[in-house]
């Protein structure tokens, strides 16, 4: 009896929650804006097309038997000689474009993501103990961080790759190496903010160890400036991966991400048979803008200091 | 005689500055007994809360405490390490901070805040912890607080999360509370109340109340006995009652004559001439004497020590206010 009172309670709170969430200033905000809601329409339909889209085309492109090499470089559907079946046409090897794209944006977005979460950890922590502890630690994790900061980020990741291989958790490892800056900086300075509150200052008289203070109580403080960080560090992530795959440095070519189509069809391009690079270079532009705007609307909601 | 609970001898807390140094806390001594409310009194900058802060040993670079004996319950808390010390804050010494809107933080409910220090320093069960919270919120007056353990910060106004932040500092059964200006950030309606709780609160449980504050009519109703510091020196130390009625610093004088007094018909309120000296330049001699009209040559030579004027109360000035002269 008690326990169902509970459970009903429970639900009850998340009813609630979820209407406060709707009467929010957030919301009210998101309705108003037509960028937010195309770039969150465009990100829903991305992730969806990545998670569902197998079902949906007509061959898996990566499993050779399902392959005609008949069917190379059929235009798209409207052009004359298209096929129905291949919508978007076919490459060198008969592949279907559309289907490659919807794999390979898988490959793509995965990429951005986990190496978003990858960056965002080794650049989190740092950056706490950075602001945090202040002085030397302070100085040498900072000045690494400049140092690596006065290289393009292209050469670094170019020069890593070429060092390790490639690879899915090469490429991963070099995204994270590169993108660890831009968290460290923007958390330790949001850090050196908030260890000055008196709350910070309060858990250290009811003593509270340090470590505790740091991800209990810093971490959640900064943690808005993160998600910011972090949805536009996925478009941008998708963008270096893409530049790595065509350069031939990124991911292997059994796995081809978006990059990797590109170049794909970039020795015919200029032969007439446009369809095999230009569609995966759209849809790469595509999801990324669709992040950009979702990133710019929450940057501004989240973001107290634009507020 | 009551037993003493807290002796700072010989105390030095300086702040090493690119500018020079501040002796923020300059060779004070003073004892809080079992039980007792103790005030500390002065202008800003006058090394209260630092005082405070340096019992508890959470002093900041550039600060340092240089020299100086911090006997609590028996132990030197200067020998004490990092981690001792996290045992015995907020367990033994807690504090209340000047600004309820900041000491609490904004990401987490009331409840998480406050079992956070039983979590730390209490063996205590999840429903016990959840009755022991109530508890403590009925305590401190906060009506309804079963729903109030689910409620955030923003959701309370100052005096209610000033009564939350007394609450947590009560939780573990300390036996001093530091109280850092709890009443300067409310409304003076609000004040009276939460100095009434603090010291209601602080007799029940008899623990003992080291209470910071530039209030001096505050200070006066409730506390046992008031410091007056002023540029880190205490001036002038004696039980509240000799302090108000036979003050004999010409620090204290002005202090008391700038509460306004509703009894008497004035034209204009009293002040203290002047402001208080650059801490990197504190002037020779005694450090009020550039703002005291009783000031002579000597004061601007010699510092002047601690002298007894009368049971338990003691001056520090060349030439103490006589009855006459108040």
């Amino acid at each position: 009896m008690s326990i169902q009172v509970e459970t009903s309670n429970k639900s009850q709170e998340k009813v609630n929650k979820w209407k406060s969430f709707l009467e929010s200033e957030f919301f009210h905000n998101y309705k108003k804006s037509p960028t937010a809601i195309i770039g969150s329409i465009i990100v829903i339909v991305v992730l969806l097309i990545a998670i569902l889209g197998p079902f949906f085309t007509v061959q898996n492109p990566y499993d050779m038997s399902n392959i005609d090499l008949n069917n190379a470089y059929k235009p798209p559907a409207w052009d004359e000689g298209g096929e129905a079946k291949f919508f978007l046409g076919t490459d060198q090897q008969g592949r279907d474009i559309f289907s490659a794209i919807v794999y390979g944006s898988r490959v793509s977005l995965i990429i951005g993501i986990a190496g978003t979460f990858l960056a965002s950890a080794i650049g989190i922590v740092l950056g706490l103990i950075a602001g945090y502890f202040g002085g030397k630690i302070d100085a040498i994790i900072m000045r690494i961080a400049d140092i690596q900061l006065s290289f393009p980020t292209m050469l670094i990741a170019i020069f890593l790759m070429s060092f390790i291989g490639r690879g899915i958790t090469n490429i991963l490892i070099a995204l994270s190496l590169v993108g660890w800056v831009r968290y460290a900086r923007t958390v330790r300075g949001e850090t050196l903010s908030v260890k000055k509150k008196e709350f910070i200052e309060a858990t250290k008289v009811i003593g509270l160890p340090n470590f505790k203070i740091i991800f209990k109580h810093v971490l959640p403080n900064v943690f808005t400036s993160i998600i910011v960080l972090s949805t536009i560090q996925v478009g941008s992530f998708i963008l270096t991966e893409a530049t790595l795959s065509f350069l031939g440095l990124g991911v292997p070519v059994t796995r081809p991400s978006l990059g990797m189509l590109c170049n794909n069809g970039f020795n015919v391009l200029y032969s007439g048979l446009w369809w095999v690079s230009i569609f995966p270079g759209l849809y790469i532009m595509i999801i990324v803008f669709g992040i950009n705007l979702l990133g710019d609307f929450l940057r501004d909601e989240l973001n107290p200091k634009l507020k | 005689m009551k037993k003493k609970l807290l002796q700072v001898n010989n105390l030095r807390t300086y702040f090493h500055t690119f500018k020079g140094t501040v002796k923020a806390v300059d060779n004070i001594s003073f004892d809080i007994d079992e039980g007792e409310i103790l005030g500390v009194v002065g202008e800003s900058g006058g090394g209260k809360s630092i005082t405070g802060f340096s019992i508890i040993k959470l002093i900041d670079e550039p600060g340092k405490i240089e020299t100086g004996e911090i006997i609590f319950d028996g132990q030197d808390l200067m020998k004490k390490s990092e981690s001792q010390m996290n045992e015995i804050r907020g367990k033994d010494i807690s504090m209340v901070f000047q600004d309820p809107m900041t000491s609490l933080n904004p990401v987490y409910t009331i409840g998480e805040q406050m079992e956070e220090v039983l979590i730390l320093h209490e063996k205590l069960t999840k429903d016990q912890r959840k009755k022991r919270c109530i508890e403590l919120l009925k305590a401190v007056g906060i009506s309804n607080p079963e729903s109030r353990l689910k409620s955030y910060p923003h959701q309370f106004s100052g005096g209610m999360r000033q009564r939350v932040v007394i609450a947590i500092a009560l939780a573990a059964n300390p036996k001093l509370i530091i109280a850092d200006e709890p009443t300067t950030a409310l409304d003076v309606t609000i004040q009276a109340q939460i100095l009434r709780l603090m010291t209601n609160l602080v007799k029940e449980q008899g623990c003992s109340l080291m209470l910071i504050t530039h209030d001096l009519a505050v200070v006066s109703e409730i506390a046992d006995r008031i410091n007056v510091m002023y540029c880190g020196k205490i001036v002038e130390t004696g039980s509240s009652k000799s302090i108000v009625e036979k003050f004999k610093h010409p620090y204290t004088k002005g202090l008391i004559s700038s509460i306004p007094d509703l009894d008497k018909d004035k034209d204009r309120l009293e002040t203290i001439p002047g402001i208080v000296p650059n801490m990197f330049n504190l002037p020779k001699g005694c450090n009020f004497s550039p703002r005291c009209k009783y000031c002579k040559d000597i004061c601007k030579e010699k510092e002047p020590e601690l002298v007894k004027v009368d049971e338990k109360h003691y001056v520090a000035c060349h030439f103490p206010l006589r009855e006459g002269e108040k």
